[in-house]
């Protein structure tokens, strides 16, 4: 959550811990016991406090439960990572537990991007197209070293992915685990259950660039600012 | 992306920006002749569930025929190479690792080799047995996962899950002996960077027993049916004259009749004390290819028990404190030891200056390893010639005239690495 | 591999093809070689690279394993481009140097199919992976790109006075310095 007095948002590790949660638990707020029992919320913990309880419906959660429920990752392997992710589809740590197998190769039906591998200067527009096309709500979590900072490789050829795009959980490793990479899945699954949007709208000061598809026309595509200036 | 700035873009980024729709003029065989062809340029974008890795192909199609591929590659362009001239000698071995990302142990042991060849140095016969096993299970392991993402392809789906379980067992060796499922490290200038740990060789050998079994079921599965036969079988072959032309190596070229194997005519590493067959083939088609390296997973299950059963003892690196570290329990007690040890951590050592070229036999092909030093402690040029890179230059003219989906087969039975054509 | 005394014959009988004595001082294709660890190796001038790997094939070394770029910054010709050969039947490598000035960085292209020979199709790719990382402009090659690179860069990366880049490393204490960083 930004805070607009310049200092950066910070999220609480503690509130990001994945725990066990049934869905009743999780619409009727449980998981802000534990963080800070019995100190008064303040600041942005008590911003994410009165959006938690008063802005936020039951059924606002009830639509980011069944959000984080169920990713459709699209299938963005780049480099040795990739190896990894297919390994979480595969059988020993099975991603479908959690319903996250439907892996989607066209990027307008999926909504998490799993940047797995190196990013080059070349690939890095074609990142930045496929996370356009992507449909809104969308993820991204930049798996390994290379994308998260540069890696081993600090040279000439490679951008973090951060640089272009926004990410939203980095996993370390080179390549990580396909358990570390769950442990990012999971994580991220906690994450849309708090706040789907997570504010990166305002941490990116993204604000305006929504992609409105006007009727008809074969100009359907092109990002359209809200405030009309073309 | 606008007009405003149309003018400065270069002709290769105008051409990189989206396609515009534009309104066909004419109906295709309304008032014309029907039995006109277009000629339709089909982009294979980077992205693409298909393409193994970020490959991009410019097929030109007349109808569904292929008439001509261009590849475009460097989409995952890492300047490993540039990189490893920055480093030590030892440290550029995690760097080069990563090149061909299914067959780390051949990248680093081509590296090695070279390294060695420049130092003069013996290395142990028991630090060769254990590369022969890391390699031999590098080599199963990467031809698991190009069947499972091909039977993937091709739409035999399930294989995908019987493969990864055994690449599983495999990785989880790779972790009991080296501590990394991936990239491990473990292969090291003048041997290997520890002994494999008690226990070690049950584990391997329970692998073993059950491996060639695995491999039955997976061709009883796939060698008959009637659709793998029908997408694989006399499609895109190519005939050994050309491959050798364009400097195929591998699978590819032994699939059409050519029995090169370097770990045949250029032994290294204590190939020639293991008997295995190269397995062949005789036409050059698709099935071949994927006959040659189902056939290849088990003469490797052969090469390493006999690797197993006849592990000598000794070092498992070389006993040159110049190049290798000392075992840990000499720092305690030898200065000199310790001086070595800081040298070689800090500075690294010196290699006498020369160039030379290292080829061995990977599961792709020859990956060559070329290393220039100067006599310094960080190399000047590594390069390594990746049996991918040069293999692509095979693509078009295998899938010359065969359809389309010919072609998604052909790419799956090329068994293209990115990260080794891309570096 | 041929050894050291086969090395030289293959040397005098390329000195010889070209009409040129052993005791000419220009116009010999071979400058130099080279037995370095067990591997033999020829130093050609770049206008005959052609005519040798021609013969060469001749001889049986009709397999273009690699053909790689070395930069010998600083000394001069600082580009070299090396090939290497293999001789299946006989199990034999051999490896031919040449090396090129910046000033001048111009190789004929061994790929394309000529009046001397088939040509060598192997190259095709790895001479363009040369031009791009190094700037050995390959004339007569059919399709001179830049292969690794995207094409409209500048520069060739792997010389050794291109500077390596890289990015400085973002951690909780510096990552809203960096201009451009979300936070």
């Amino acid at each position: 959550m930004a805070m607009n007095d310049g200092s950066p948002g910070h999220i609480d590790p503690q509130g990001l811990r994945v725990t066990r949660q049934n869905a009743s638990q999780l619409l009727r707020g449980h998981e802000l016991e534990g963080r800070n029992p019995g100190a008064d919320p303040e600041g942005t913990d008590l911003e994410r406090f009165v959006e938690e309880r008063v802005l936020t419906t039951t059924l606002d959660r009830a639509v980011a439960w069944a959000r984080s429920n169920s990713f459709f990752p699209a299938t963005f392997g780049l480099a040795c990572c990739a190896i990894e992710m297919m390994s979480i589809v595969a059988a020993r740590v099975d991603v479908a537990r959690f319903g996250y197998e439907a892996f989607r190769a066209s990027p307008r039906q999926a909504d998490l991007l799993i940047l797995s591998g190196r990013v080059s200067i070349k690939m890095a527009p074609i990142v930045r197209r496929i996370y356009d096309q992507m449909l809104e709500p969308k993820w991204a979590i930049s798996m390994g070293a290379c994308c998260s900072s540069m890696g081993v490789f600090n040279n000439y050829s490679l951008v973090p992915a951060e640089k272009f795009m926004p990410v939203d959980v980095h996993v370390p490793g080179c390549p990580p685990r396909p358990e570390a990479l769950m442990h990012g899945v999971l994580k991220l699954r906690k994450m849309v259950q708090d706040d789907p949007d997570m504010g990166w709208r305002d941490r990116y000061d993204a604000r305006g660039t929504e992609e409105v598809v006007q009727a008809g026309g074969r100009d359907a595509a092109e990002n359209v600012p809200l405030d009309g200036a073309s | 992306m606008s007009e405003a700035n149309g003018q400065q873009l270069s002709d290769y980024r105008r051409r990189e920006q989206s396609i515009t729709l534009s309104p066909i003029e004419e109906q295709i065989g309304e008032g014309q002749d029907d039995t006109r062809e277009e000629v339709l340029t089909l982009n294979f974008g980077p992205h693409h569930p298909a393409t193994h890795g970020v490959l991009r192909l410019l097929v030109t199609l007349k109808g569904e025929l292929v008439q001509e591929i261009k590849p475009i590659v460097g989409y995952v362009h890492t300047g490993i190479e540039k990189t490893a001239e920055d480093k030590s000698y030892w440290k550029v071995i995690p760097v080069i690792e990563r090149m061909d990302y299914l067959a780390y142990h051949f990248n680093a042991y081509a590296y090695c080799g070279a390294v060695e060849t420049l130092l003069e140095i013996e290395v142990p016969r028991r630090a060769q047995y254990l590369r022969v096993i890391h390699l031999e299970l590098t080599r199963i392991m990467s031809h698991l996962v190009w069947l499972g993402t091909s039977a993937l392809d091709l739409g035999a789906i399930s294989m995908f899950w019987y493969c990864f379980r055994e690449r599983e067992k495999i990785l989880d060796l790779f972790e009991y002996s080296t501590g990394a499922r991936m990239h491990t490290r473990y292969l090291q200038i003048g041997g290997v960077v520890e002994d494999v740990p008690p226990g070690y060789a049950t584990k391997l050998s329970g692998f073993l027993d059950e491996m060639p079994e695995r491999l039955a079921q997976y061709g009883a599965l796939l060698n008959n049916n009637e659709i793998f036969l029908q997408r694989l079988r006399g499609t895109c072959s190519l005939d050994a004259s050309t491959l050798l032309s364009l400097g195929v190596t591998g699978p590819l070229l032994r699939a059409a009749g050519v029995p090169w194997d370097l770990r045949k005519a250029e032994p290294k590493c204590s190939y020639e004390d293991f008997s295995f067959k190269v397995p062949v083939g005789t036409v050059g088609d698709n099935y071949d290819r994927y006959a040659v390296r189902m056939a290849e997973m088990g003469e490797s299950v052969k090469i390493i028990r006999q690797a197993l059963d006849g592990l000598p003892e000794g070092p498992h690196i070389t006993t040159d404190r110049k190049v290798a570290l000392p075992p840990r329990h000499e720092l305690a007690t030898s200065m000199e030891a310790l001086i070595h040890h800081f040298k070689l951590v800090t500075e690294g050592f010196r290699v006498p200056p020369g160039e030379v070229y290292f080829p061995v036999e990977g599961p792709r092909g020859e990956y060559g390893c070329f290393v220039r030093s100067d006599g310094s402690s960080k190399p000047v040029r590594v390069h390594m010639r990746d049996p991918s890179f040069v293999n692509l230059q095979a693509f078009t003219h295998m899938a010359r005239g065969d359809y389309i989906a010919d072609m998604i087969a052909t790419l799956a039975m090329l068994d293209p690495i990115l990260g080794g054509i891309d570096r | 591999m041929p050894d050291a005394t086969g090395l030289e014959l293959i040397a005098q009988e390329l000195r010889e093809a070209q009409g040129a004595g052993p005791r000419a001082a220009s116009g010999s294709p071979v400058l130099d070689t080279d037995f370095f660890r067990g591997r033999a190796s020829l130093r050609i001038e770049p206008e005959h690279v052609r005519s040798v790997l021609e013969s060469l094939r001749g001889r049986g070394y009709a397999f273009m394993s690699s053909l790689h770029g070395v930069d010998y910054h600083p000394s001069e010709p600082r580009l070299g481009v090396q090939y290497e050969l293999l001789d299946m039947a006989r199990v034999d490598r051999i490896t031919v140097k040449l090396r090129v000035p910046t000033s001048a960085p111009e190789v004929d292209s061994v790929t394309p199919a000529g009046e001397d020979g088939p040509g060598w199709p192997a190259a095709e790719f790895q001479e363009r992976e040369v031009y791009d990382m190094f700037g050995v402009v390959f004339r007569g090659h059919p399709d001179l790109r830049r292969i690794l690179m995207p094409e409209d860069y500048e520069g060739y990366p792997q010389r050794r006075d291109f500077p390596i880049g890289g990015e400085p490393i973002l951690f909780t204490f510096n990552e809203s310095e960096k201009e451009g960083s979300p936070r």
